[in-house]
């Protein structure tokens, strides 16, 4: 008996027009990142002015309207938003019911801002982040130390844009660009740098210039990955180190005991050797560590055969001895 | 006691000789730091490694270009061109340095001053120069510029291929090293080899000059069987 489908054209139209379609919506649902969330009819009211560089006032005894800039920190881009962690929150979650009203009150100005802790602490949800470990650290960091309230999570994260994706594999020199914005916002702009400090912004081109190839460097590997101290039970360092503890030792990096196994590759890193027979594999699909990426059977191979030419040498040279010393003799 | 001196090595050869020697000795050195680097036992350290070996590589492509250009527009050229028969006179070679060295039996191929390289040096000097020489740098340019490098082979990391090659080229010139520097001592005496790279002249002794004649009596009559 022939199959339906070999019978009926019209099973394979089916097949063709549902299936293979929901094959492929599946695949690439697989590569694309979180999905955006919905933002809620609430919280696009305040998009209307927070989305955009300019807004609009409008006097309702006089009917008046003026058109005012909006300040860089205050403007929400929506599009990137959506896609945040924090994307599926309505703005009056996190911020006072107050701001309902326009123009905005002044209270709304005395608004104190949730931390981290405020919602993730002792969350069992977010046990694995070990929020409170990011804590203990983030206070030991010399952000918590120079800067004491000047300096927060959101110094660095910024709530409205910020995105789980250091676990995505990947994609590696976006990450890599991503965590270090976050520290040129302060350390790469001097406006920014002076909010926070009364200090002169060391030139970061100078500072690093003992650096062999400096420029590769700084697109491969984070800051982090050198100016803040590992913690194993947290997945991103966070005590942040001044610049005399960090390191400075190429090695720490470029052996075998790559401390990058322990930071920047540390969700990828599960094994000492791949199959192939390399230290630390996993920094092979991006990048090339010399130093921390040995192939064991290379090596073996190598040394093998540096081995045997020298022994070769040995017996010929010994062999010439014999020969002159026999002609010699005679 | 020499009979007779021949200059082979003019200045300039042993000038690029001596400092390519100098330049392959530091980017092996520096290179076998680097790549086993370890915080215990560091070799060199590893930014004094980093950058005398780039520099060390720069050089050295420089130094191979003097040297291309020198064997392209002298008559030193001359000795680095295979000639026919050349795998016969490869085994005659291979078999007097496995075993004939040994016996006290005459050299196959002794040098004057038309055949200054036997044909194992010969192709061995070649193949090093002209194609594990020139993978090195290549490769040490293209690492030195790694967004030069095709990011993805065939599933493979671009830049770790281009790695491995270079790690592997180096791997052989050291073994060449180590073999090339034996062999400073196979000569008439141990020594003489040795001083004929420093002053430029080849001793040649009665008993070689006897086998010289012997082999140009040999092949000339093999020449002349062939004309005939």
């Amino acid at each position: 008996m022939k199959h339906w489908l070999i019978k009926r054209p019209a099973g394979w139209i089916a097949l063709i027009t549902g299936f293979i379609p929901l094959l492929f919506a599946i695949f690439l649902s697989f590569g694309s990142e979180k999905p955006a969330a919905t933002i809620d009819e609430e919280s696009k009211q305040c998009l209307v002015c927070h989305g955009s560089p300019r807004y609009e006032l409008t006097d309702t005894l006089t009917g008046e309207t003026v058109t005012m800039k909006m300040h860089a920190e205050l403007q929400i881009d929506p599009v990137e938003y959506s896609k945040a962690t924090h994307g599926a929150f309505k703005c009056t979650d996190c911020h006072s019911i107050d701001y309902h009203i326009h123009p905005h009150p002044v209270s709304t100005k005395f608004e104190v801002n949730y931390t981290c802790m405020d919602c993730h602490g002792g969350d069992e949800t977010y046990a694995s982040f070990n929020f409170e470990t990011i804590e203990e650290e983030y206070l030991k960091s010399i952000h918590a130390t120079e800067l004491g309230t000047e300096f927060s999570c959101w110094s660095c994260h910024n709530p409205h844009t910020y995105r789980l994706s250091d676990k995505e594999p990947g994609q590696l020199m976006n990450r890599v660009a991503r965590n270090n914005s976050a520290c040129l916002h302060c350390h790469g702009d001097i406006n920014n740098y002076a909010v926070l400090i009364e200090k002169e912004l060391p030139d970061l081109i100078k500072s690093h210039d003992w650096l062999p190839n400096q420029s590769l460097h700084f697109r491969k590997v984070r800051c982090i990955d050198c100016h803040a101290a590992n913690n194993d039970s947290i997945m991103v360092a966070h005590l942040v180190l001044p610049a005399s503890e960090s390191v400075k030792n190429c090695v720490e990096c470029h052996s075998t005991n790559s401390i990058l196994m322990g930071s920047l590759y540390k969700h990828q890193a599960a094994e000492k050797r791949n199959k192939l027979g390399f230290y630390n594999g996993v920094i092979m699909n991006e990048a090339y560590v010399i130093g921390a990426n040995r192939n064991y059977y290379l090596n073996i191979a190598s040394v093998v055969i540096f081995i045997m030419v020298l022994i070769g040498i040995a017996i010929h040279a010994t062999l010439r001895y014999i020969h002159r010393h026999r002609k010699h003799g005679n | 006691m020499a009979t007779k001196k021949i200059y082979l090595y003019p200045l300039w050869l042993r000038i690029w000789h001596h400092v390519n020697a100098i330049l392959m000795l530091a980017l092996i050195l520096t290179g076998v730091s680097m790549q086993y680097s370890n915080p215990d036992y560091p070799l060199i350290r590893f930014d004094i490694a980093v950058s005398l070996h780039n520099i060390s590589g720069i050089l050295l492509t420089l130094s191979y270009f003097y040297f291309f250009l020198g064997i392209l527009f002298t008559s030193i050229g001359r000795h680095y061109v295979m000639k026919q028969g050349f795998f016969k006179a490869f085994y005659l070679q291979a078999k007097y340095y496995l075993f004939g060295i040994f016996r006290g039996e005459p050299h196959p191929f002794p040098v004057n001053a038309e055949r200054k390289f036997n044909p194992i040096q010969q192709i061995t000097y070649n193949v090093i120069q002209h194609a594990i020489t020139p993978i090195t740098f290549v490769t040490g340019w293209a690492l030195l510029y790694p967004e030069t490098i095709i990011l993805n082979v065939f599933g493979y990391s671009g830049i770790m291929l281009t790695s491995l090659l270079h790690v592997a080229a180096g791997f052989l010139i050291s073994i060449f090293l180590i073999i090339h520097l034996y062999f400073i001592t196979v000569g008439h005496s141990v020594t003489s080899n040795l001083k004929s790279m420093i002053t430029g002249y080849h001793e040649i002794h009665e008993d070689e000059e006897k086998d010289s004649a012997e082999n140009a009596e040999e092949s000339s009559s093999e020449n002349s069987g062939k004309s005939n």
